[in-house]
């Protein structure tokens, strides 16, 4: 039975000569109340059962980490009537919350364009895949604002070469998730590729919930609305009290 | 000290929260005004969602205007009746108000609409408390008599029917003026995150002609009612007040204002409203630069939720 295996792997061998083995620091990002962003460690190997083949170019890594999907409007503001307003909008029916792609070498020489348009490596070729049905003609403008915009807010990130990659076997890179995060699954990527072609990749998820007070709040004000606005009223007040009370008892 | 805010999501410094409350406090104690028209611009300005920025701003105002209102019913400084009718048109205003905000902010223009309504009513209360102000120091320096204020008699306010007997203010007048100032106040308290004092106040001793003593008892006591009626409406409809946000500036805000009320009575009358008219005058030209100026980013991305 055991040889019947090995012999199955090893005729799907010439295939996966290479495969990548991997892991994070942490695959559970807790937002608490003093959550100001986190890093995530992301390091592994690349797996041989025989000698790293030759002539096919150097080996590259990839990872990439991409938020819950999102429906987000861009708009673009117009002068009308002398003052800026918002005017034509596109949406974009599902564009990642937070997306990082980081690279082991420049992107130019790792992957191929066919390589990137199949597996959406890039952070074009992210959006571009998955709300390409409400496009106007217009569309590549507003997709590059939305990135532009993004970029800014530091929820996209692109880092060439921020992979360490070592003899061709051991890797390593950090991913910074920010302080605004949304909940949700984090879908991670790792790419193994040979030559501007993907050889193997490793998938795994990292998932970011509110926990302790953020969480009850949270919970609260949208399973029990009415609820939470009473008592976001009767918190209010009785903070207001409180804090005056306490400033008359000191000046005195 | 970051904070993360459960309802705004995004991670503030604590210390600047309870900063901005404080100044703010400090500015409304010394100029006896809610402060709200400050803080909510503010709040935009250190990248609080403006949903979240305006419904929290209500849920604060009514925490800072409770134990005026109370001070006020004890000294028996409130018209009560005028106070209920200032709160039925309140009530009916800020049910509009938060449709039009939730309608236009499906639009994408709610951004818009909140600036126009701020340089909208700074720019005009400004102007006039400034021109007013600057009219007084100067009587005061020619030392010549003050001019009696003349009651507006027997005008348009006076010809309309249902009429009502409002004792404490010792008038008699329609009750549709009145709930008519609620009425656009209310709108105001839902869309823009203030209290509506501001308009408030000039609106019932000019327009309506009630006695000074009187007005600021009774608008605290109308605003107490519209701000807690929006809070909840913004609440239970967007889900978008956030609690830890509100605590944070109350409490600054709460010591703020009782410093500020020390600097205020140390301080001649006259010269404080010229300082608070440029003030108002300040921000309100600050939101106007950012309509009329090209932006630097014409792009903006909105979520389906903020």
């Amino acid at each position: 039975m055991i040889r019947l295996a090995l012999a199955l792997l090893l005729l799907a061998g010439p295939a996966r000569a290479e495969e990548v083995v991997a892991a994070l620091s942490q695959d559970r990002v807790s937002i608490s109340t003093s959550f100001d962003g986190s890093e995530i460690l992301v390091f592994g190997a690349v797996k041989r059962v025989a000698p790293a083949p030759e002539g096919e170019g150097p080996l590259g890594v990839i990872v990439t980490v991409a938020g819950p999907d999102e429906t987000v409007t861009v708009r673009r503001k117009e002068r009308r009537l002398g003052i800026w307003v918002n005017a034509e909008a596109v949406e974009v029916s599902r564009a990642p919350s937070f997306y990082a792609v980081a690279t082991s070498a420049p992107m130019e020489g790792l992957l191929t364009r066919t390589e990137d348009q199949r597996w959406r490596i890039t952070t074009p070729r992210a959006l571009r895949a998955v709300g390409a049905a409400t496009m106007s003609e217009r569309a590549p403008e507003f997709l590059q604002a939305l990135i532009r915009v993004r970029r800014a807010e530091g929820r996209y990130v692109t880092a060439p070469s921020a992979v360490i990659l070592r003899d061709e076997t051991l890797f390593s890179t950090t991913i910074a998730l920010p302080s605004d995060l949304t909940e949700g699954s984090y879908d991670t990527r790792i790419f193994l590729l040979r030559g501007g072609r993907v050889v193997d990749v490793h998938e795994t998820s990292i998932f970011v919930r509110k926990v302790g007070l953020e969480r009850w709040i949270y919970r609260l004000a949208h399973d029990r609305p009415f609820l939470y606005g009473l008592l976001s009223l009767a918190i209010a007040i009785a903070a207001g009290w409180g804090a005056s009370a306490a400033f008359r008892l000191v000046v005195r | 000290m970051q904070i993360y805010l459960p309802i705004a999501e995004v991670s503030v410094n604590a210390f600047l929260l309870l900063g901005l409350g404080g100044l703010v406090g400090v500015l409304s104690g010394m100029f006896g005004v809610g402060g709200g028209f400050l803080m909510t611009p503010l709040l935009f300005m250190i990248g609080i969602p403006p949903a979240v920025a305006v419904a929290t701003e209500a849920n604060q105002i009514v925490a800072s205007s409770v134990s005026g209102a109370l001070a006020h019913l004890r000294r028996r400084t409130v018209d009560v009746r005028m106070g209920l009718v200032l709160l039925a048109g309140g009530l009916v205003g800020a049910a509009l108000g938060v449709q039009v905000f939730n309608l236009l902010k499906s639009m994408g223009q709610v951004d818009l609409l909140v600036r126009l309504c701020y340089v909208l009513f700074l720019g005009v209360v400004g102007g006039l408390m400034f021109a007013e102000s600057l009219r007084a120091i100067r009587r005061a320096r020619r030392e010549g008599p003050a001019p009696r204020l003349v009651r507006r008699e027997r005008g348009w306010v006076h010809a309309l029917p249902l009429k009502v007997k409002f004792r404490t203010s010792g008038l008699y007048i329609s009750a549709i003026p009145p709930f008519l100032v609620g009425l656009a106040v209310g709108v105001l308290a839902a869309i823009m995150g203030v209290g509506g004092g501001f308009i408030m106040v000039p609106a019932m001793i000019y327009l309506l002609g009630m006695p000074t003593k009187v007005v600021v008892g009774t608008s605290l006591f109308q605003i107490v009612f519209v701000t807690a009626f929006a809070t909840m409406l913004h609440a239970t409809t967007n889900q978008t007040v956030d609690m830890m946000l509100a605590v944070l500036l109350l409490v600054g805000g709460v010591v703020g204002a009782q410093v500020g009320a020390r600097i205020g009575t140390r301080m001649p009358a006259e010269q404080l409203r010229v300082l608070l008219a440029a003030l108002v005058l300040a921000v309100c030209g600050k939101l106007a630069l950012d309509l009329l100026l090209e932006p630097a980013e014409l792009f903006s991305v909105g979520t389906a939720d903020a």
